[in-house]
């Protein structure tokens, strides 16, 4: 019996489609980070002041936080499930690269923790009386920004993920990375705004984004190999 | 801490002795060390897997037979010592020998919410093609016919080891690295999981596998660390 190998494509594909499917299967799980992030966008309305202009202030803000504690939520089922079954020893003993089974991970992540809060983004800027001509660009900069928060995050999991008791230190180690992309965010809705050009805004996080598409899945498959050792 | 010794079975001195001649070296491990929370696991320990030979490691719970197994897999770098496959270090052609090992850990690789077929389909699509047809075969062979659509939760500990065991069915790995492969399965699962060691080993493969289970195979080598 000689069977074809997959091709790196194929495990990638397979890889993706499994992710999507775990999720698709544990519905409750996949709903929380969303739900999160409407709760606490929907708080700042209450806690802070109903005011229609002072909330416009802060709108950009509040989103942008949100949608990183609701992804920082999001992370902890990453790798959990697969480290406690097994499942990652067989993702690591593949002949494929692992940064490619990685990313699948890291996309199948994404699309079903940080596409809905994107996805839903502008109905709670209309709620936090966003100026409308920032919607657009609150949703471009939403839908750079958070893969990267979903790929650096990956990295945090990967290392924490053989602890028994990690309490915050998934935070600690994933925040610090995620500032500049939350600082890019809300300055780009903010100078917009006030009337500067989007541009260099998108070209910063874009670049991020692909800076952290190329690097993080590689840090974290070692981090990963870390884990199982 | 003594060190490891490999013992083979009185009656299959012979075969053994003239199977090692005609059958290549598969993996050898050579002065193999390891050491944990300043505890010796092991030390001066050497092996060989032939084609067509089946490695039992035995040793007392705690004596490091899943940390051996880690290390021989590449899960594990922290150890002393070489392993080599087919005579060349492993890291010089990782892509080959990932593509022809399979391993089973104590923790089978089988996720709880999705089905037998769809952890199945995804462990074996990580290494080759495989069709639905192929698939769906393997798990009625391992007596989970019926069961293929249920979700692995629902599912008994031992058949949930028959699902991960599908693979063995479906690959066509020459190295077989299986931890444990016995502890939960019934009678029936133990005499299909020996039938299926014996048929990879008489078709030229070979198994390292940890177990107290008596083996009733041809080629037999017995390794017990501690």
């Amino acid at each position: 019996m000689n069977k074809q190998r997959t091709s790196t494509g194929q495990a990638f594909w397979a890889t993706l489609q499994r992710d999507l499917l775990i999720a698709y299967k544990r519905k409750n799980d996949m709903a929380n980070p969303f739900m999160f992030f409407l709760i606490v966008a929907s708080l700042f309305p209450i806690g802070i002041s109903p005011d229609p202009e002072r909330l416009a202030e802060i709108a950009a803000g509040v989103l942008w936080i949100s949608a990183l504690l609701a992804s920082l939520l999001a992370m902890d089922n990453l790798y959990r499930a697969d480290y406690e079954d097994g499942s990652l020893e067989q993702l690591l003993l593949s002949p494929h690269p692992l940064y490619f089974l990685v990313l699948a991970k890291n996309i199948a992540h994404w699309l079903v923790s940080g596409l809905p809060v994107v996805l839903v983004s502008p109905l709670i800027a209309y709620m936090l009386n966003l100026p409308s001509e920032s919607y657009m660009i609150l949703f471009v900069t939403l839908l750079l920004g958070t893969p990267v928060f979903s790929l650096l995050g990956s990295i945090g999991v990967a290392l924490t993920v053989g602890l028994g008791s990690r309490g915050l230190i998934l935070a600690v180690i994933t925040l610090p990375m995620s500032v500049p992309v939350l600082i890019a965010g809300t300055l780009a809705i903010e100078q917009t705004s006030n009337g500067a050009s989007l541009s260099g805004f998108l070209a910063i996080l874009g670049a991020m984004l692909l800076a952290s598409i190329s690097v993080a899945p590689l840090a974290s498959g070692a981090a990963l190999r870390i884990s199982v050792n | 801490m003594t060190p490891a010794t490999v013992d083979t079975p009185g009656q299959d001195i012979g075969t053994d002795a003239s199977q090692s001649l005609t059958s290549a070296v598969m993996l050898d491990g050579t002065d193999l060390f390891c050491e944990r929370d300043d505890r010796i696991l092991f030390e001066q320990l050497n092996f060989t897997v032939s084609e067509g030979q089946v490695l039992q490691i035995k040793g007392s719970n705690g004596s490091g037979k899943t940390t051996l197994l880690h290390i021989l897999c590449g899960l594990n770098d922290s150890y002393q010592g070489s392993i080599r496959w087919y005579g060349q270090a492993i890291e010089t052609q990782a892509e080959e020998f990932y593509g022809a090992l399979l391993y089973i850990g104590h923790r089978v690789g089988v996720n709880k919410v999705l089905t037998p077929l769809e952890n199945l389909r995804w462990t074996c699509s990580l290494q080759q093609q495989v069709s639905d047809t192929e698939l769906y075969r393997a798990l009625a062979e391992v007596g989970l016919r019926g069961f293929e659509e249920s979700q692995c939760f629902t599912l008994s500990a031992g058949q949930q080891q028959r699902a991960s065991l599908a693979r063995l069915l479906i690959s066509d790995a020459r190295l077989w690295v299986l931890d444990e492969p016995f502890t939960t399965l019934d009678a029936g699962g133990l005499s299909l999981l020996e039938g299926l060691l014996r048929s990879h080993a008489d078709a030229g493969g070979a198994v390292i596998v940890t177990t107290h289970h008596d083996l009733r195979v041809a080629d037999l080598q017995q390794m017990t660390l501690g």
